[in-house]
């Protein structure tokens, strides 16, 4: 291999910091969403490259639903200290007050509200004009034809028939007053490539991506969590079962998979020869066209 | 990051061509057959009546929004992904009707490799005219063009042969020489990733192995350094109190330390002390890596100043010409103000001159153009505010570029090439 020459890692590790540090010099006030999942731990992880020596120039913050598995709390915690970060958590007290939940109202509304208002309430409250998301382009079609730099307008909804020519790598930043951007800088990273890059370097994930013996019960074709908190159904027996998580969600909507993988390496090898992409396991993608109208809504 | 079998190198290539040509099925099928999509992906977009592979209806699979579906058509670039032991791929999938010129640029922007689609019972019409004089103009060193629908001309070598030779006179012409042109049937599976048995008169590799073969490597690396600053990285922390960084992407060339280097456009000059990553310092870095510099010298480095060696610098100036591919539903009309945006670097600019308008069909200049309506391309003179830095589009993509912004809508409005 001639010598100047990067992998596909490095090339792709290169373009999300050039992202990042564009945002920071174009944005008066950005902030960097943090759900504590594995694309949340890589973009954090890109973050530290682009800014050293100096410290994250911008909050992370996390939109919680309540719902979330202990485990990802608990890790939450403990890697925002370990990283020197700093961590805003917002959720939608008076929806979780009021006893919202997926089974009695139905997954589009406890989104809307757990999810999507949070962070519009959360965005607004910061007074935030950009937002970094961990979403990638290979995960959702809706998803392969959004802009690293997404348009928001003063309500965070997205046009997607009105969105601006990116080209090159020069991104256009400017924006009115009320207006946001989300910004994907791992974009073009693919599940694969994630994984990937967590091994290469070292990154530290959720307990619950590697395989273990799990209380669980079956429901339609998912498997869901049976763990403390859970909401189960009439006539739902949990029994334990050797699984894992490929994507972390809220616990009433995230299924696990069957799995014997308790190596990243294990993680990887499933991967690559896995026939089903990893949304599956997350109810909320069910629907006609269910991302891109939550996207219209002001959702990630 | 050290290598194991992520040792792959990373394409970016184009795709380009209308629904008619079959380009969506062509990649499905590469998707398909590469196992780029998903078994519940596919079922998502599983029909009653299949067409193509196993009754799935592969051009569903990449038109991602409700509005193409319900249309059938495709509006938008989509990004696609997909890898091979040898190679990832990041494909720009773009739609080929007239209208679209925008978003053929926009795709062709990134690629290093263009592939279009003809459909074999039409041959060379005026829109594959058009798609290849777009990707001359952004200078993608690679043409790959896929003869489509064999199946339907009972995968005549003769008609292969005769749109093959048109084509390649015209290509070259618009000075695209590395051509590759491949028989397929994207609904068949032939010559896409399997050769199939249909076409044994056809030595050439298929789609995919073409794909695998094309050296990537653009040469960035073997150009005039050059570094746009980003952002200047004060710290200010009690562990580094006085650190000063110059963060940016390399955007072409290599630099070691001890280089002697100018900031331009004030030209100032200083040494390279340290090139600095997160995974160590270097004694050297090249182009796209993305690095942080400190120099000997304390001097006055902002955002939007390039650093280049002390004896290979570009132009610096503040009139331009540039073609331009306009994108804003407003013409772009003589004396008006915009915004440009170059590298790092934001400038307000006013059109001095629109010396021609390119007739996209015939291939000619018209120099009476007074203005540039949404999709037509032309070549523009730019008076500037304050001076780029910068070198020829064709010697430099990354210099040699810049989008053009509406200073009311802050649309992006315009992609220009600097000659």
């Amino acid at each position: 291999m001639p010598q100047h020459k990067l992998t596909q890692l490095q090339e792709l590790e290169s373009e999300s910091i050039h992202i990042m540090r564009e945002v920071v010099a174009e944005f008066r006030n950005p902030v960097m969403m943090y759900s504590v999942g594995k694309d949340s731990s890589v973009m954090l992880h890109l973050a530290r490259k682009a800014f050293y020596p100096g410290p994250l120039p911008f909050t992370l913050l996390h939109v919680d639903t309540g719902y979330k598995f202990q485990e990802m709390y608990e890790f939450r915690d403990w890697y925002v200290k370990e990283v020197g970060a700093k961590l805003t958590v917002h959720r939608n007290e008076d929806a979780i007050t009021k006893g919202m939940n997926p089974h009695e109202f139905g997954v589009a509304r406890c989104c809307g509200a757990l999810k999507t208002g949070a962070l519009l309430e959360a965005l607004e409250k910061g007074g935030f004009d950009a937002a970094f998301g961990g979403a990638r382009r290979d995960e959702e079609r809706s998803r392969a034809k959004e802009r690293v730099y997404s348009m928001r307008d003063s309500f965070g909804q997205w046009d997607p028939k009105n969105q601006r020519p990116e080209l090159w790598n020069l991104y256009n930043g400017r924006i009115h007053d009320g207006e946001s951007v989300r910004v994907f800088p791992i974009s073009n990273w693919t599940e694969m490539d994630v994984w990937s890059y967590i091994k290469e370097e070292n990154i530290p994930i959720v307990p619950l991506y590697y395989a273990k013996e799990r209380p669980m019960v079956e429901r339609g074709n998912h498997l869901i969590p049976a763990s403390e908190g859970q909401l189960l159904l009439e006539g739902e027996e949990p029994k334990m079962v050797m699984s894992r998580f490929r994507t972390l969600g809220c616990m009433p909507c995230t299924g696990a998979v069957r799995s014997s993988a308790t190596t990243i390496e294990e993680i990887i090898e499933e991967a690559s020869i896995a026939t089903r992409s990893e949304r599956e396991t997350r109810i909320i993608d069910h629907g006609s066209n269910s991302m891109e109208d939550k996207k219209k809504e002001g959702y990630f | 990051m050290s290598n194991s079998d992520q040792n792959i190198e990373l394409l970016r290539l184009v795709t380009v061509g209308s629904v008619d040509d079959g380009k969506s099925t062509l990649i499905g099928r590469l998707l398909y057959d590469t196992k780029g999509a998903f078994e519940d992906q596919l079922q998502a977009v599983r029909k009653e009546e299949g067409e193509g592979a196993d009754g799935i209806d592969l051009a569903q699979l990449t038109d991602g929004l409700a509005a193409e579906r319900e249309q059938g058509i495709t509006i938008d670039v989509a990004y696609r992904y997909f890898a091979t032991p040898k190679r990832k791929f990041i494909m720009a999938d773009c739609p080929g009707h007239e209208q679209y010129t925008r978003n053929m640029v926009t795709g062709s922007s990134t690629a290093n490799v263009a592939v279009i689609l003809i459909d074999a019972r039409k041959g060379v019409l005026q829109q594959t005219r058009r798609h290849t004089h777009i990707i001359s103009l952004l200078g993608l060193p690679h043409l790959v063009v896929a003869i489509n629908k064999m199946d339907l001309i009972d995968y005549d070598e003769a008609t292969f042969l005769k749109i093959k030779e048109e084509l390649t006179e015209f290509c070259a012409r618009q000075g695209i020489h590395d051509l590759i042109c491949i028989p397929v049937s994207a609904l068949a599976g032939d010559m896409v990733v399997d050769r199939g048995n249909n076409m044994d008169w056809y030595q050439g590799h298929t789609v995919l192995e073409t794909l695998e073969g094309i050296d990537v490597n653009a040469h960035i690396d073997e150009c005039d350094f050059r570094f746009p600053v980003q952002l200047v990285s004060r710290p200010q922390t009690t562990e580094l109190p006085d650190f000063r960084g110059f963060m940016g992407r390399i955007a072409s060339g290599t630099i070691k330390v001890g280089d002697e280097i100018i900031q331009l456009p004030a030209g100032k000059k200083s040494t390279i002390k340290e090139i600095i990553t997160f995974d160590g310092n270097l004694d050297e870095a090249f182009a796209p890596q993305s690095v942080t510099l400190t120099l000997e010298d304390e001097i006055d480095i902002s955002r939007g100043d390039t650093i280049v060696h002390a004896d290979k610098a570009p132009q610096t100036e503040k009139e331009i010409d540039a073609i331009v591919c306009w994108m804003g539903e407003e013409p772009l009309s003589s004396r008006k103000k915009y915004f440009i945006k170059h590298t790092t670097n934001t400038v307000k600019a006013m059109v001095s001159e629109i010396k021609y308008r390119t007739d996209i069909n015939e291939l000619t200049q018209d120099e009476s153009a007074d203005e540039l309506a949404m999709n037509e391309i032309g070549k523009v003179s730019l008076k500037l505010t304050s001076p780029l830095t910068f070198d020829r589009y064709a010697d430099n993509r990354a210099t040699g570029s810049f989008i053009i912004i509406d200073s009311f809508t802050n649309n992006t409005v315009g992609a220009a090439m600097i000659c």
